[in-house]
């Protein structure tokens, strides 16, 4: 085998610029070379440093075994790929097409060289093959990990951006809840508002509900424990934006309500809230609706 | 009665339950059913499905439109191949809980709903069937 090995990295290495100009060709018939989202310099550099690294990777290490340190340039460079692929808003078909596309250009070059020796041939091509195979996989997994950290991004991001407390008045805080409330953005919520609370000094916090659809015992039983903890730092909770389908649906299940405020608007548990606090709203004479 | 247009939601993860949340929903909404309707159907399929994951290990839901003479309605069956319950009456009593709930999903949703069936083998799995009438 150590023939086959230097002849794949020395055809690697004496014709690189007829191999890219083959992969391009053979990625434009794919139609994905003449991409906007992609220079063509670019490709044209990414397509180089790739068969700059094979070639390196192939003069040092086993070309089947990618696992070796040998390989930890290229296994960089690959996840440097799929991460700007991801970026630009590439399909995971394109992508693993970039390394494909690449098959076809090195078995032609290698039958050129190799066409006497049949036997040299076969095993060169099928080692090339499973090479770029796991390549491709490899690429792969960077874009669907690329993908997944995205995805966890958002979704933190969601949460936070989910859980506003607001100051309404002074010493009463307001939490616009939407969405669906399951355990990871109770939580979210119950130290935000817990922490507001040892802040700002409030003693009154109000959680609308109105943007929450779905009203089941988990949430329910969410929102009992949220009101238990703000009582036990020694404020008042009030859960306002109780619409009448939410209200028949809570009767119905039997979830026990009663020792929480409720009010079916904001605005109605803003007036309790000031009232409670002694504070008193008027309008200025002369003003009408 | 017949029935007809049957899908099936998995139900694995707690984000299942979302989303088979979201298709009863768009149901309960395409057959017109009123807003109350429409909200203690969801609610019912929330709790039921909330049990599918978190009790059954995981299973399907599936949604069905169903017609009695020219009434229409909708018909939802839970399917686990979990543990089962053992006792069935206990299972269905308000405040009883085998896990940390409060204990009234199961029989809160049959409260929510015009037809409650529910099969359970210890070691086989659980059935639950309901059906919400407009």
């Amino acid at each position: 085998m150590s023939k086959a090995r230097t002849t794949t990295a020395s055809i690697l290495k004496s014709h690189e610029k007829e191999l890219v100009a083959d992969w391009q060709k053979e990625l434009a018939s794919a139609g994905s070379a003449s991409d906007v989202r992609i220079g063509e310099r670019a490709l044209h550099a990414q397509m180089s440093e790739f068969i700059g690294l094979l070639r390196d990777a192939a003069q040092h290490g086993d070309l089947v075994d990618v696992d070796r340190t040998a390989w930890q340039p290229m296994r960089q460079f690959l996840q440097e790929v799929s991460r700007s692929r991801v970026a630009q808003g590439f399909t995971s078909e394109q992508t693993a097409l970039f390394i494909f596309s690449f098959k076809k250009p090195l078995f032609v070059r290698l039958r050129k060289e190799l066409g006497d020796d049949p036997e040299t041939l076969a095993a060169e091509t099928w080692a090339a093959t499973q090479l770029l195979d796991r390549m491709a996989l490899l690429a792969m997994r960077s874009y669907q990990q690329s993908r997944e950290e995205v995805i966890v991004r958002q979704q933190e991001e969601m949460l936070e951006l989910s859980t506003p407390v607001v100051k309404l008045w002074d010493g009463v805080l307001g939490l616009p809840m939407i969405g669906t409330l399951d355990s990871a953005r109770t939580q979210v919520v119950m130290e935000t508002l817990l922490q507001r609370i040892v802040e700002t000094g409030a003693e009154i916090a109000i959680i609308d509900i109105t943007g929450v659809p779905t009203v089941d015992t988990q949430v329910a039983q969410h929102l009992l424990k949220t009101v238990a903890a703000i009582r036990l730092m020694g404020a008042d909770c009030i859960i306002s934006g109780v619409r009448p389908q939410i209200a028949q649906t809570i009767v119905h299940l039997g979830v026990d309500l009663h020792d929480v405020t409720t009010k079916a608007t904001l605005a109605d548990a803003l007036a309790l809230a000031l009232q409670r606090s002694g504070w008193t709203v008027e309008r200025s004479s002369g003003q009408t609706r | 009665m017949d029935a007809s247009d049957s899908r099936t939601v998995k139900l694995t993860t707690e984000q299942d339950v979302v989303s088979a949340r979201q298709a009863v929903r768009q149901l309960c909404q395409e057959l017109g059913f009123s807003l109350v309707e429409q909200t203690k159907t969801v609610t019912a399929a929330s709790e039921l499905a909330r049990n599918t994951v978190t009790h059954g290990g995981g299973g399907e839901m599936r949604l069905q439109v169903v017609r009695n003479g020219t009434r229409r309605g909708v018909r939802l069956t839970f399917e686990d191949r979990g543990p089962g319950m053992p006792d069935i009456e206990k299972a269905m009593s308000d405040g009883w809980s085998s896990g940390d709930g409060l204990g009234m999903g199961l029989s809160g949703a049959r409260r929510l709903v015009n037809e409650f069936e529910i099969e359970s083998q210890p070691g086989e799995g659980t059935r639950v069937s309901i059906a919400r009438w407009k």
